[in-house]
């Protein structure tokens, strides 16, 4: 505990710069102490850079447990804080993420819900207009007998009269495609909380990793870079595929559109 | 080209699988069906008489690239035509599925035309 209240004080200066100048300053006085045969000397001496090495050790480690818990804390990730039934913020970002995915799937549907019972009512329009033009036609040109003239207005009439009912209908349908857009205010705003988050918990976790490397630079500890590597659980294989590409048009081994693709393939023979 | 094909549909998101199919709809190809993955698109492959295949790249069991692979080391699937189209574009991954045999291959987003002109480019070398 001491440690950890003396470190608050002393922490401006560097650790490993201290146990540098102790080992310097005691180091003549060691050379001295051997020359002589001092033995008792020298052991106390050595005795005393295992002391301050410890203490520079214990305040290194004790500084890093401090940042830890304070991080969990603020991440509400604490197992020993009496708060953990409030959910914690990594929780509470996945609760929010997955909102996004249902609000953007639903938008996405209710527009091509909207877009499909639009389809057949312009359909009929197109072609009832197409065929009554035809007709109508044959009739400025006096060619249409009366009997079939007289078909022709009743059609005419009922072309009129459904054209108003279904545009009517379609205006409510494009409405409703614009309401259904406004899924991006909302989940515009979870995404920039979470963004937020990310960028706190990325601040945390480079604070921390330069205290363990601080940690392990007092320790003399080397940690085999290569098999830290090989755990790396976030390393894919390659099949898994990538997702969209966010920087196309800063990265040279990514295509950036439909064109590029197709120059690729046609050089490939494809 | 044989408006009657039958076409499966693979990808994971079913927003997507929507949006093709009604595409696919517009340009006179209304015989279509889905799967959500490549494990189990290709099972229906395998029994369905399917004439075309448009896939997508990154889905969780089974990927498209390992469904291309998969179709193409079948006796009785390996002419069938692959469109895949998907949001992966780095030029390595369109090499690989080349390789692989895909014959067409279109990056998402894309647009109506593109998916009809990749279409009529497959169906032309086929038949040609």
């Amino acid at each position: 505990m001491l440690a950890i209240l003396g470190l608050a004080v002393t922490r401006d200066e560097n650790t490993q710069d201290r146990l540098l100048r102790a080992v310097q300053e005691r180091a003549a006085d060691l050379q001295a102490s051997l020359a002589e045969n001092d033995w008792a000397g020298a052991t106390a001496l050595i005795d005393q850079l295992a002391d301050i090495r410890n203490q520079a050790l214990y305040d290194e480690v004790a500084c890093l447990t401090q940042t830890l818990h304070s991080t969990l804390l603020d991440l509400q990730l604490d197992a020993g804080n009496p708060h953990t039934e409030e959910v914690s913020q990594i929780d509470d970002a996945s609760e929010r993420l997955h909102y996004v995915l249902k609000m953007t799937e639903k938008a996405a549907n209710d527009t091509m819900d909207l877009v499909e019972s639009s389809a057949p009512l312009i359909n009929y329009i197109s072609y009832e207009a197409q065929s009554l033009t035809a007709d109508w036609q044959r009739f400025t040109r006096r060619e249409m007998p009366l009997n079939e003239f007289k078909e022709l207005a009743r059609r005419v009439e009922a072309f009129l009269l459904r054209s108003l009912h279904d545009s009517d209908q379609i205006s409510g349908h494009l409405n409703d495609i614009l309401l259904a857009q406004s899924f991006q205010d909302l989940t515009g705003q979870v995404i920039k909380r979470v963004t937020e988050l990310i960028g706190y918990v990325d601040e945390s976790l480079l604070r921390m990793g330069n205290m363990a490397r601080s940690v392990d630079q007092v320790a003399g500890i080397e940690h085999d870079q290569a098999a830290l590597q090989q755990g790396n659980k976030m390393q894919q294989s390659r099949s898994r595929g990538e997702g969209p590409q966010i920087r196309a048009d800063k990265a040279e081994d990514i295509v950036s559109d439909q064109v590029d693709v197709d120059d690729l393939l046609s050089s490939l023979g494809l | 080209m044989n408006k009657n094909m039958k076409i499966l549909i693979v990808d994971d998101f079913s927003t997507m699988r929507r949006i093709i199919k009604n595409l696919l709809r517009d340009l006179g190809f209304t015989n279509t069906e889905e799967a959500d993955d490549g494990s189990t698109a290709l099972p229906m492959l395998q029994s369905g008489n399917f004439d075309f295949l448009v896939t997508d790249w990154n889905m969780p069991q089974m990927t498209g690239i390992e469904l291309l692979r998969a179709v193409r080391a079948d006796d009785r699937l390996k002419h069938l035509p692959v469109l895949m189209v998907t949001a992966e574009a780095k030029r390595d991954q369109i090499i690989e599925a080349a390789q692989a045999g895909v014959n067409g291959y279109v990056v998402k987003p894309f647009t109506a035309q593109a998916l009809q002109d990749k279409i009529e480019k497959i169906f032309e070398r086929v038949n040609g």
